[in-house]
C-alpha cells in the first residue's frame, strides 16, 4: 500500500516563520524598552479610577446599544411606511447622523448649551452633562445605523409572510411582531453585532467632552503624571477585553439563530 | 355566503378588475379559471381586504367587507374592525406562506391564539384535530424547510381552517407543486367541499373544477366571461374566448388528469 505524502511547501513555511520573528521582535522591543515602565502599568490597570471609566464604557455601550436599537426600528418601519413624509423623514435621518464624523455630532451634543442656554424649563449644562450628552450623540449615531440594518432584515423577509399574518386576521403590529421580526432578527443580528463592536470602540470619542469613559480615565492620568504609552496600553488592555466579549457574545448567538431558523430560505 | 357586486381595481392607472360581479352560496364552491393577468389574484386579495377597491361592492356572509357605507361613499372601516372580518375569511396561497420561523404546530395555533384569544390549551386540542386530518400528525414539531411543497400546502390548509373561517379562499394552491403532490392537497380540498364550506378556488386544474367545483367562472381582462354550473362552462362553453382558453386543456379532458403547462 502506497503512503501518501503531502506536497511539501516551503514558502509556507518561510512565510509562518518570518510572522514569528517578527511578532517575537516587536513583543521584545516593547516589554525591553526603557521608555515602558512596566511597574506603571501594573498599578494602574486595575485602579479605582481605570474600572470606573471601564464601567462608564459600559454602561455608554449598552445605553447607546438599546437606543440605537429602539429608533433602529422605529426609522426602519418608518421608511417602510406608505407615508411619504414618515419615509422622507427617515431617510433624512439616516442621511445626516451617517453622513456626518460622529467625534463632530459629539462635539454638538457636548457643546448645546453654546446654541440654546436653556431646554425647557432647565439650564442646557445642567441637563447635557458629558455623560448625557455621549448617550444622546452615541445613541442617534447608532440609530441611524441600525435602521438600515433593521430595514435589511425587514426587507429580507418574504412578503408572503405579512399577508399570511393579515389573511388571519392580525393586525399591521401583530404581523410584525410575532411574524415579521422574528424572521428579520437572524438576518439583523450579525451585522448588529459588528455594529456593537464599533460601538464600544467608538464610545473612547466621548472622552474630547470628557465623557467619564475609559479613554477619559486613562488620560486624566496620564495628564498628570505624563505616562502617555502606559496609560493607553492600560485602555488598550480593557478595549481588548470588551471587545473580545462582544465577538463571544455575538457568535453564540448567531450560533442559536441559526439552528431556531434552520433552513429558513428554503422554505420561501 | 359571498356577494360581489361592481368590484373595480385600479393599479396606478391599469384598471385590473373592471366591474366584477359574482355570487357564492354558502356550502358552494366556485372555480376561477382564466388566463394569466386576468385579475383572480387580485379579485380574491380584494375579498379579504388585502387589496382595496376602487369601487363597488363585496359581502361575506352578509356583512359590507372592508368599507361602511355614508350615502353615497365608502368609507374604509378601522383596523380593528378589518381584522375581525379577514378573521372569518381563510386564504390560502400559491406559495404555501407558512411562517418559516414556527413549527407545524405552532403555525395552527398563533392565529387562534394571538387573534381570538383562545387559550393555549384549547387551540393545540383544535389543532391536533386539524392536523390529523390533513395527514400530517407525525409532523407537529417540524419546521416548514422540512416538509414537501405537498405538506406545506396541508398545513396551510389546516392553519386556515384553525380560525373556523365562513369562506376559504384558495389561490392557485397547486401550481408551485411538483406534479405528484398535486393529488394530495385536491384530495383535502375536496374533502372540505364535500363537508360543506364554502370556498372560492383559483385553479388551473381543471379536473378538480370539473368535480369539485359547483359553479366555475371564467374571467379574462378584468371582466367575468361567463360564469355557470362547472357542467356547463367547461363543457359547452358559450363564448369564444372560454372555448379558445379551454382549447389549451383539451388533455386534461380526454384523460381527466393532465394539468395545465405552469406559466
Ligand atoms: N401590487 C400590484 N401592483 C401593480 N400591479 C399589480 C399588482 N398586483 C397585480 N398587478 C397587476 O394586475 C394584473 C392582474 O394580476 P393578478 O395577479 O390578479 O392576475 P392573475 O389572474 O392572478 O394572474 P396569474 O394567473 O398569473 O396569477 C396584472 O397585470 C398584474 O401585473
Ligand atoms: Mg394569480
Amino acid at each position: 500500500m502506497a503512503r501518501v505524502v503531502a506536497r511539501r511547501r516551503p514558502w509556507l513555511w518561510l512565510a509562518s516563520a518570518i510572522v514569528v520573528v517578527a511578532c517575537a521582535a516587536l513583543a521584545v522591543a516593547i516589554w525591553r524598552n526603557p521608555n515602558i515602565d512596566h511597574r506603571i502599568i501594573a498599578r494602574h490597570q486595575f485602579a479605582p479610577a481605570i474600572l470606573h471609566g471601564l464601567a462608564v464604557t459600559v454602561v455608554l455601550a449598552l445605553l447607546s446599544a438599546a437606543i440605537g436599537a429602539v429608533l433602529g426600528v422605529a426609522f426602519a418601519l418608518m421608511r417602510l411606511s406608505p407615508s411619504a413624509v414618515l419615509r422622507g423623514f427617515a431617510a433624512l435621518y439616516a442621511w445626516l447622523f451617517r453622513g456626518t464624523p460622529l467625534l463632530v455630532q459629539i462635539l454638538f451634543w457636548g457643546n448645546l448649551a453654546l446654541l440654546f442656554q436653556m431646554l425647557g424649563p432647565f439650564r442646557t449644562n445642567d441637563v447635557m452633562t458629558p455623560f448625557v450628552a455621549s448617550v444622546v450623540a452615541l445613541g442617534l449615531n447608532e440609530g441611524a445605523y441600525m435602521s438600515e440594518i433593521v430595514r435589511a432584515g425587514i426587507s429580507a423577509v418574504d412578503r408572503g409572510q405579512y399577508d399570511a399574518a393579515l389573511a388571519l386576521g392580525m393586525s399591521r403590529a401583530l404581523a410584525m411582531r410575532r411574524i415579521v421580526l422574528p424572521q428579520a432578527l437572524a438576518v439583523i443580528v450579525p451585522p448588529a453585532g459588528n455594529q456593537f463592536i464599533s460601538l464600544l470602540k467608538a464610545t473612547s470619542l466621548v472622552s474630547v467632552i470628557a465623557g467619564g469613559d475609559l479613554l477619559t480615565a486613562a488620560e486624566n492620568i496620564s495628564s498628570a503624571n505624563l505616562r502617555t504609552i502606559e496609560l493607553m496600553l492600560v485602555a488598550t488592555f480593557w478595549y481588548l477585553v470588551l471587545t473580545t466579549l462582544a465577538s463571544l457574545g455575538q457568535h453564540v448567538l448567531e450560533r442559536r439563530l441559526a439552528r431556531a431558523g434552520a433552513g429558513l430560505d428554503a422554505a420561501n | 355566503m359571498l356577494r360581489i357586486a361592481g368590484v373595480r381595481k385600479r393599479f396606478h392607472h391599469d384598471e385590473v378588475l373592471k366591474g366584477i360581479d359574482l355570487d357564492v352560496a354558502e356550502g358552494e364552491v366556485l372555480c376561477l379559471i382564466g388566463p394569466s393577468g386576468s385579475g383572480k389574484s387580485t379579485l380574491l386579495r380584494c375579498v379579504n381586504h388585502l387589496e382595496t377597491i376602487d369601487d363597488g361592492h363585496i359581502w361575506v356572509d352578509g356583512e359590507l367587507v372592508g368599507y361602511r357605507e355614508a350615502g353615497e361613499r365608502l368609507i374604509e372601516l378601522p383596523e380593528r374592525e378589518i381584522c375581525r372580518q379577514r378573521a372569518k375569511v381563510g386564504m390560502v396561497f400559491q406559495r404555501f406562506n407558512l411562517f418559516a420561523h414556527l413549527t407545524v404546530l405552532e403555525n395552527v395555533i398563533e392565529a387562534p391564539i394571538a387573534v381570538r384569544g383562545i387559550s393555549r390549551g384549547d387551540a393545540i386540542h383544535a389543532a391536533h384535530e386539524l392536523i390529523a386530518r390533513v395527514g400530517l400528525a407525525a409532523k407537529e414539531g417540524a419546521y416548514p424547510a422540512r416538509l414537501s411543497g405537498g405538506q406545506q400546502q396541508r398545513v396551510a390548509i389546516a392553519r386556515a381552517l384553525a380560525m373556523q373561517p365562513r369562506l376559504l379562499l384558495f389561490d392557485e394552491p397547486t401550481s408551485a407543486l411538483d406534479p405528484e403532490l398535486v393529488g394530495e392537497v385536491l384530495e383535502v380540498m375536496r374533502s372540505l367541499a364535500d363537508d360543506g364550506m364554502t370556498m372560492v378556488v383559483v385553479t388551473h386544474e381543471m379536473a378538480f373544477a370539473r368535480d369539485a367545483g359547483d359553479r366555475v367562472a371564467f374571467m379574462d381582462g378584468g371582466v367575468v366571461v361567463e360564469a355557470g354550473p362547472a357542467s356547463e362552462v367547461l363543457v359547452a362553453p358559450r363564448h369564444e374566448r372560454t372555448r379558445a382558453f379551454l382549447a389549451r386543456f383539451v388533455g386534461a379532458h380526454q384523460d381527466g388528469s393532465a394539468r395545465a403547462g405552469r406559466t
